[in-house]
């Protein structure tokens, strides 16, 4: 971007400076050693044959997995050996996640919130990382990582306090539904803008450097695309920063498949352009999203080095409650890859190991639509927060201009408070 | 100060350089004269600064006093392309003090990132030209973090530094001044200094001000700024302007290199028309200072405003905006814009498109006789 003329002068001044400074190290440059070249831009080997680079010339990167398709662990030693109560943790963190999805979007589509965005088909990917992790780790998000925030112990009320931008909502209502956030779990605030957060993911795990922490970052396979994916696997390369940049790739961006995405070999194929160490893991595949974010967060803390983990899975549900997803791809693919969940994968890994049943299945699916409907009939109740929470935390301070505003509003709403939803907020 | 020397023995050597470079602005011909400050903020020892060796030293008492920051950006490394950050690597380590891709996105969301675990992130945009690539990150996001959050996250440790403004032949891409840009957001903080004494306590407020805040610097300035600026560490408050020559006819308000060029008029309508004239510099953009400017414009009952910037949409037509609002019952006549032209900034065409002295002294003559 900013090659300014200029800029070259500037380097060509400062060149002669130092030539003329060390004139006499000036001949030991060399621009070739061993009969190979010496261009600064790359370390490498001269070669006589004109031929192309392309995806021709190596293999895809393969998707590493734990289990098969019917949830047995095809190699024992890559069993990461969970306790049984972590797994079946994990197994009821997923079911919760799908049966919170249901009724949240059902409640969409009854006008009771505005907005909502389900994780199904991607319950694996979510939990999988979150339990490879500690809680000190900070976590940058996109949208569809809800799980992450529930393993981390975010309830059910906080997620239906947000949706209904209650006075309990930790965000105070600014937000869209989805856009959670928590400081005490060190989960950064979602935004909207896609792939902002990634290079932000970059910066805060190079402040973290020497912490014993990591950052892991997680971005669809669309927001890839952005410039700020690329700024920040560059940035996150040369400044050496603990951060495990971690691909959703679900095979959808909202309605465009990943065919008109991209051209290479999907997200963990730039990796080695930039540097990174990359994986590919089957995203369906608890274990094996377990295990390669462990391994990640391990070469993240040993060598301060970022790790581009891309999880293959599907996205079952629409894109979120303003989209109709059976308008742009078949209804035969979205049955295929139900058949394929990964909560279905984890439940016959348990069923196997008697560790499961239909009975349970069933009283845990019972109780969690209870909790899901208390949590979430008690949100609707809640007050909204004041309306001047409008003005508040546009800065650390309120500034006089501020200040004048609000006081404007609130003598217009002393005249005309009866064309305002009042009743539903916190007395201001 | 060995660092000054250096400083000094490497700008005598880009001087001399046969090769025109846009920081050698001092030997040209420039549209202004450049006024010292007379008032110093604090009492103590002094030394004779231009102002990009008062920003290095704010950069390098930064860096001293607090052991979270760090300064990054493209070319920062070896000094930086204005010499803003000479000496610091070799002083703080080059993990404090470092050079970062070209990718001006990246820098402002890598700052953020820092700031996020509450670290002080300085970061560089080259030119305040090639900050629009990271126009997504401040407006959208660091601007907008504390807000979203309900005050869980914030990047109020972030400062974002760029060279803005005319240089006498930066053309279309080395001249912007893109403050009214950016005062278009809420929750950003936007500062531009005149001098090297501002320029080094406005700076320490930006770095310590629990805000983001993005501080231009008039380039033009890097070196004809010079004046003894006090050696301790001092701050000068944000959102407060200055008012630079009491006057009662005329209220002149501009900011950056654009007060000088008021200065300067000042003088000629004095000379010429026997007009006195107010001068105030703005200093922050946003929040700007209200009450200072109201205060004048009531009492001299004329004003004029005056930036580098085009002018639809500049942030002169929110000074007037408000002015007319406020002080309506007051004003002797319309408030007056003279700024750059709708147009992109010009290489050859540059004198004529400049908000110069001459086209300022011309409104102070048609704002006399309205």
């Amino acid at each position: 971007m900013s090659t300014s003329l200029y800029r070259r002068c500037f380097g060509l001044v400062f060149d002669g400076i130092f030539r003329k400074n060390s004139g006499r190290k000036a001949y030991l440059f060399s621009t070739e050693a061993k009969g190979s070249p010496l261009f600064p831009g790359a370390r490498t080997r001269w070669t006589e044959e004109l031929k192309f680079t392309g995806k021709e010339n190596y293999e895809p990167i393969p998707v590493y997995r734990v289990m098969d398709r019917q949830g047995r662990v095809i190699q024992d030693s890559h069993n990461p050996n969970l306790s049984d109560d972590i797994i079946l943790g994990m197994y009821e963190k997923m079911l919760y996640i799908s049966v919170m999805d249901k009724i949240l979007y059902e409640s969409q589509r009854q006008g009771r919130i505005s907005f909502y965005m389900t994780n199904s088909g991607e319950e694996a990917t979510q939990i999988g990382s979150a339990a490879a992790l500690n809680i000190s780790d900070v976590v940058y998000g996109q949208y569809r990582e809800v799980g992450v925030l529930i393993w981390r112990g975010f309830t059910i009320q906080h997620i239906a306090d947000q949706c209904y931008g209650n006075s309990d909502d930790l965000g105070l209502g600014k937000q869209m539904p989805v856009h959670y956030g928590s400081k005490q779990l060190n989960f950064v605030t979602i935004s909207s803008p896609l792939a902002t957060q990634i290079p932000q993911a970059a910066g805060a795990a190079y402040a973290l450097k020497g912490t014993n922490r990591v950052v892991i970052c997680y971005f669809g396979d669309g927001a890839a695309s952005e410039g700020d994916a690329h700024a920040a696997f560059n940035f996150a390369a040369t400044l050496d920063c603990p951060v495990i940049f971690f691909c959703r790739n679900n095979g959808y961006a909202i309605s465009t498949p990943t065919d008109e995405q991209y051209k290479g070999d999907g997200i963990a194929a730039r990796g080695p352009a930039y540097g990174i160490n990359a994986l590919r893991v089957d995203g369906n595949d608890v274990f094996a999203v377990y295990n390669a974010t462990k391994m990640a967060k391990t070469y993240c803390l040993t060598e301060n080095k970022p790790v581009i983990i891309e999880a293959m899975t599907y996205r079952l549900g629409h894109h979120s409650t303003s989209d109709d997803s059976t308008a742009y791809r078949p209804i035969e693919e979205i049955k295929a890859w139900t058949s394929d969940s990964p909560i279905l994968k984890l439940q016959t890994y348990l069923k196997e190991r008697d560790l499961w049943n239909d009975v349970k299945e069933e009283e845990t699916l019972e109780r969690t639509r209870k909790e899901v409907l208390k949590a979430f009939y008690a949100a609707e109740a809640k007050l909204k927060p004041k309306w001047t929470e409008m003005f508040g935390g546009v800065y650390a301070d309120t500034p006089a201009h501020l200040k004048k505003q609000m006081d404007d509003m609130r003598a217009h709403m002393e005249k005309y408070k009866e064309h305002y939803p009042l009743d539903k907020f916190t007395q201001a | 100060m060995a660092l000054n020397k250096t400083v000094n023995r490497i700008c005598s050597l880009c001087s001399k350089s046969p090769i025109g470079l846009l920081n050698n602005v001092a030997k040209r011909n420039s549209h202004f004269v450049y006024t010292p400050d007379a008032n110093l903020p604090i009492q103590g020892k002094t030394e004779k600064l231009n102002m990009f060796q008062a920003i290095n030293n704010a950069l390098d008492i930064t860096l001293r006093t607090d052991k979270t920051a760090m300064v990054f950006g493209e070319d920062v490394g070896f000094g930086g392309v204005f010499r803003c950050t000479v000496g610091l690597r070799d002083k703080y380590g080059k993990e404090r003090v470092f050079n970062t891709p070209l990718s001006e996105q990246g820098i402002a969301g890598f700052a953020i990132g820092v700031a996020n675990m509450g670290s002080t992130a300085i970061a560089e945009m080259q030119f305040a030209d090639y900050i629009f690539p990271a126009f997504d990150q401040i407006v959208n996001e660091a601007a907008k973090m504390r807000y979203r959050s309900g005050g869980q996250f914030d990047c109020g440790k972030l400062t974002i530094r760029s060279p803005a403004m005319a240089v006498g032949h930066g053309a279309l891409y080395h001249s912007q001044s893109p403050e009214s840009y950016f005062a278009h957001t809420p929750g950003l903080k936007v500062v531009i200094p005149r001098s090297a004494i501002k320029a080094k306590g406005l700076l320490l407020s930006c770095i310590r001000d629990p805000n983001p805040c993005i501080f231009f610097e008039p380039k033009i300035l890097y070196r004809a700024a010079v004046e003894q600026v006090p050696v301790e560490d001092y701050e000068l408050p944000l959102g407060k302007a200055d008012v630079l020559t009491d006057g009662k006819d005329v209220t002149l308000i501009g900011w950056g290199t654009q007060v000088h060029v008021l200065l300067e008029v000042a003088k000629l309508a004095k000379e010429r028309f026997d007009v006195s004239c107010e001068v105030i510099d703005l200093v922050s953009i946003l929040p700007w200072d209200t009450e200072t400017v109201y205060k004048s414009a009531r009492k001299t009952r004329r004003v004029i405003v005056s930036h580098e910037a085009p002018q639809t949409c500049g942030f002169g037509a929110e000074l007037c905006s408000s002015i007319q609002e406020e002080c309506f019952l007051h004003l002797e006549a319309p408030v007056t814009r003279v700024t750059g032209f709708d147009t992109p900034f010009p290489h050859i065409f540059e004198p004529f498109y400049l908000p110069n002295k001459w086209r300022c002294l011309d409104a102070i003559e048609k704002i006399m006789n309205y």
